[in-house]
C-alpha cells in the first residue's frame, strides 16, 4: 500500500522516474495547498509496493506498506 | 502490515524548504537513517551551513547549530574537542566547503578531526540564485558565467575528494551520487560508513554527494538527474579516494 | 592559599583562564600575544584541557564558537589585525547568545601596522566588534594582576549573560612582568541546559542559530538581548577614581596609558596642581556615572590614549559636554611618557592652550 502525503508532495516526479513498474503519475487535475500537482499511484494493479518511490522521494512524502 | 519504507525518526515534521526534486532531501534522509540505525541520535550534533541547507537545523531531530559560511569544520572541531562523546557532522555545499571554507576543510582533514563531512556538490550556488561555484564545470552557464565558465579567466573546477585524499589525516573520502535507487543505496552505505568511522574513533571522513539543482540549472527535477549523470560524473568520478582500512 | 608568582602578562592571563575553568583554548600566533598560545600549549595538556593552534584567527574563533555552543568555557587570543578577522564570527557568537572570552593584545595599527603597544582598537571593541546590533563586554586591565582578575570576571559575566567578553590589553601589558596572585582552581561550572552536547535521552533537541527570516522575530530577539544589556549597564560598569575629589583637571585613561597618566597626575600634584584620574576598567559598559561624578567640580578633562583619541567622544557624552574635554596621545605603537602627560596637565592648569 502506497500512501502519499499530499500536503508534503511537491510533484517533482522523481518517484515516477524510479518506479520499476511505471505505476506513478502526476495528478494534474489536483492542486495541493502549496500549489503543487501531487504524485499519485496511477496504476495500482502494477504496483508491487517495492518502496523505491518512497526511497527516492526527497520529502519523505511516501509511505509504503505491504501485507 | 509491514512497513517497507517510512520517514526516518531523526527527521522532524517540518516540511523541507528545498525546491521540488532537489536532492538535498534525499541526502537528509540518508544521514538521518544512518544516525538512527547506528543508534547515535541521542549523541548527534549537526552543523548547518550557509546555503540552501541553512535551515537544516529545523529538519533534523537532534542538536543542531548553524555555522558561519565555510567555518563548519572549525565549529565541528570546537564541539568535538569540547565533548568528544558527541557524533558531529557538518553538512555543506560547494561554496561553503570549497570556496570560502577551503582552509577549514583542508585543515580539519589534515588534523584528522574525528568528524564527518557531508559535501553536497551541485556545481552551483543555489541559495543566492545560481552563481558559479568552485565545482562549476567549464562551459557551464551560471549567473556569473553567463557565457559559460571560461577556464582562461575563471579557472578550472576543483575535485575535492581527490585533493583531500593526498592528506595523511584523512581516514576516508568517497564520492557518491543519488540519481537512482542503486546510487542511493550506495550513497547510504558510504554515509553510514563515515559515521561508523567516527563512532569507532577512526578519524576524518568525507562523503561528497553529487547533487542536482533543478531550479538554477533550468531543468526539471528528472532532467537534472540526467544532466548530472551525463556531465558531472565524467568530471567527478564516483568511488573511494581514500580509505585507511583498505589495504592497497 | 592563593599562589604568588612573577609572570608576564600574556602568560598570566592564560593561567588565569585555566583557574577560571577554561579547558579549551584555540589560538594563532601574532605578535605581541603569541606567548598566550605558547603557554597554553604547555599547560593545557597538564590540566587535561585542549590547546589547538588553528589555521587562522577566523578558524580559532569558529572553534571557540563550537566549544562554547557545546557548553564549555572557551577562549582565544589575538592582536589587532587578527581581531579584525574574527569580526563575523563574534557577531554570530553574540547573535547565538554564546559566552566566550576573546583577548586582544593591541598593537600599532591600522594595517599590519607595528608590533609595539597601542590602544587603537577601542572603537572596534566598544562600538562594532562585528556587524549588527549587539554589544560585547570589554574589560581594560592595567596591571598583570588585573589581567588575571578581569579574565575570571569575564568568564563569569559572559556565562551569566550569555555573550562574548573581551580583555582589551596591549603589548605593554602583555609583555611586562609583575607579581601576581592566582585564585584557586574553579571546579564547579555553571549548568548550560541550552548547549548542543547531545540530547542523551534527557531533553528535546537544542538549536543554536542566528537566522530569523521574519524581521519582526529578529527585532524581538535583539530587543530581548538589549534588555539584558540594560541590566549590565546598570550593574557592571567599573572604574577607579584616583584623587578626583578636589581635582580641577581630571585625566581619563585606561590600560597601560592609565599607568602613565597616573604618574603624570602624581607629578602634577607634587607641583601643586589638583589633578586626578578616572581609570575605566570596563569600556563596555562605559562608566559614565563615575566619570560624570568625578568631573563635577573640574574645569577640564584630559583624555590620554595610545590612539588618535577614540575614547574622547564617550567621555564627552559621559559629561554631557558640560566641560571641555581635551586629548593627548600617541599612536602607531608610540608610548606616551609621564612627562608628556604632566606637560599637558600644566598647560590646562595654566589656562594656556
Amino acid at each position: 500500500m502506497v500512501t502519499i502525503s499530499e500536503n508534503i508532495c511537491k510533484g517533482c516526479g522523481l518517484c515516477g522516474a524510479v518506479c520499476p513498474k511505471q505505476a506513478m503519475a502526476i495528478n494534474y487535475g489536483k492542486l495541493t495547498e502549496k500549489g503543487y500537482n501531487p504524485a499519485m499511484v496511477a496504476d495500482t494493479q502494477s504496483c508491487v509496493a517495492c518502496g523505491m518511490c518512497a526511497m527516492m522521494c526527497p520529502d519523505s512524502a511516501i509511505k509504503v506498506e505491504r501485507g | 502490515m509491514a512497513v517497507v519504507y517510512e520517514k526516518s525518526a531523526a527527521l522532524t515534521d517540518v516540511p523541507l524548504s528545498y525546491c521540488p526534486g532537489c536532492t538535498h532531501g534525499i541526502i537528509h534522509k540518508l544521514v538521518a537513517e544512518s544516525i538512527v540505525e547506528l543508534g547515535v541520535q541521542d549523541r548527534a550534533v549537526g552543523i548547518a551551513p550557509v546555503g540552501c541547507a541553512v535551515m537544516a537545523y529545523d529538519f533534523f531531530d537532534f542538536d543542531m547549530i548553524q555555522a558561519p559560511h565555510g567555518r563548519a569544520p572549525a565549529v565541528a572541531t570546537g564541539i568535538k574537542r569540547a565533548v568528544p562523546d558527541t557524533i558531529v557532522f557538518t553538512y555543506q555545499g560547494d561554496g561553503d566547503l570549497a570556496a570560502i571554507g577551503t582552509a577549514e576543510t583542508v585543515h580539519s582533514a589534515t588534523r584528522g578531526e574525528n568528524i564527518v563531512i557531508i559535501f553536497v556538490n551541485n556545481a552551483i550556488y543555489g541559495m543566492t540564485g545560481g552563481q558559479m561555484a568552485p565545482t562549476t564545470l567549464v562551459g557551464q552557464v551560471t549567473q556569473t558565467t553567463p557565457y559559460g565558465r571560461d577556464a582562461g579567466t575563471q579557472g578550472f573546477p576543483v575535485r575535492v575528494c581527490e585533493m583531500l585524499a593526498t592528506l595523511e589525516g584523512v581516514q576516508y573520502a568517497e564520492r557518491v551520487t543519488v540519481t537512482d535507487i542503486p546510487a542511493i543505496r550506495n550513497a547510504k552505505r558510504a554515509i553510514k560508513k563515515a559515521f561508523q568511522n567516527q563512532i569507532g574513533g577512526k578519524g576524518f571522513s568525507i562523503v561528497e554527494v553529487l547533487s542536482t539543482c533543478p531550479t538554477n540549472w533550468g531543468l526539471s527535477p528528472v532532467e537534472a538527474l540526467d544532466w548530472l549523470k551525463a556531465n558531472m560524473i565524467p568530471q567527478y568520478p564516483l568511488g573511494v579516494f581514500k580509505d585507511k582500512e583498505v589495504k592497497v | 592559599m592563593a599562589e604568588r608568582a612573577l609572570m608576564k602578562g600574556n602568560e598570566a592571563l592564560a593561567e588565569a583562564s585555566i583557574r577560571a575553568g577554561c579547558r579549551h583554548f584555540f589560538g594563532y600566533p601574532i605578535t605581541p600575544q603569541t606567548e598566550v598560545s605558547a603557554y597554553m600549549a604547555k599547560r593545557m595538556p597538564k590540566v587535561g584541557g585542549v590547546f589547538l593552534q588553528a589555521e587562522s584567527e577566523v578558524a580559532a574563533i569558529s572553534m571557540v564558537m563550537g566549544a562554547a555552543a557545546a557548553g564549555v568555557r572557551a577562549m582565544t587570543s589575538s592582536s589587532s589585525p587578527g581581531i579584525s578577522l574574527k569580526a563575523e564570527v563574534i557577531s554570530y557568537i553574540a547573535a547565538c547568545d554564546l559566552p566566550c572570552v576573546i583577548v586582544n593584545i593591541q598593537r600599532g595599527s591600522p594595517g599590519v601596522g607595528g608590533i609595539q603597544p597601542a590602544q587603537s582598537d577601542y572603537n572596534q571593541a566598544t562600538k562594532a566588534p562585528g556587524h549588527g546590533d549587539f554589544h560585547m563586554l570589554v574589560y581594560a586591565p592595567s596591571t598583570v594582576q588585573e589581567m588575571v582578575n578581569t579574565v575570571v570576571t569575564a568568564f563569569d559575566t559572559a556565562d551569566k549573560y550569555r555573550m562574548p567578553a573581551m580583555i582589551l590589553g596591549d603589548g605593554l601589558l602583555g609583555q611586562m612582568m609583575e607579581p601576581v596572585e592566582f585564585p584557586e582552581m574553579r571546579t564547579n561550572m555553571p549548568e548550560k541546559p541550552w548547549a548542543i552536547n547531545g540530547m542523551l535521552g534527557k531533553r528535546p533537541k537544542n538549536v543554536i542559530n542566528s537566522l530569523y527570516l521574519r524581521p519582526e522575530e529578529l527585532e524581538r530577539t535583539i530587543i530581548e538581548r538589549f534588555a539584558r544589556y540594560d541590566e549590565i549597564i546598570k550593574e557592571h560598569a567599573q572604574a577607579e577614581a584616583y584623587l578626583t575629589g578636589d581635582a580641577d583637571i581630571v585625566v581619563v585613561a585606561y590600560g597601560a596609558a592609565a599607568r602613565i597618566a597616573r604618574s603624570g597626575v602624581d607629578a602634577a600634584r607634587s607641583q601643586g596642581i589638583k589633578a586626578g584620574l578616572v581609570r575605566p576598567v570596563t569600556l563596555w559598559p562605559f562608566p559614565n556615572a563615575v566619570i560624570k561624578e568625578s568631573a563635577r567640580h573640574a574645569g577640564n578633562i584630559l583624555v590620554v590614549e595610545m590612539s588618535m583619541g577614540q575614547m574622547v567622544p564617550d567621555v564627552k557624552l559621559a559629561v554631557e559636554c558640560a566641560l571641555p574635554v581635551h586629548f593627548f596621545g600617541h599612536t602607531g605603537g608610540v608610548v606616551p611618557t609621564p612627562t608628556e602627560v604632566l606637560e599637558q596637565i600644566k598647560i590646562l592648569s595654566g589656562g594656556v592652550e
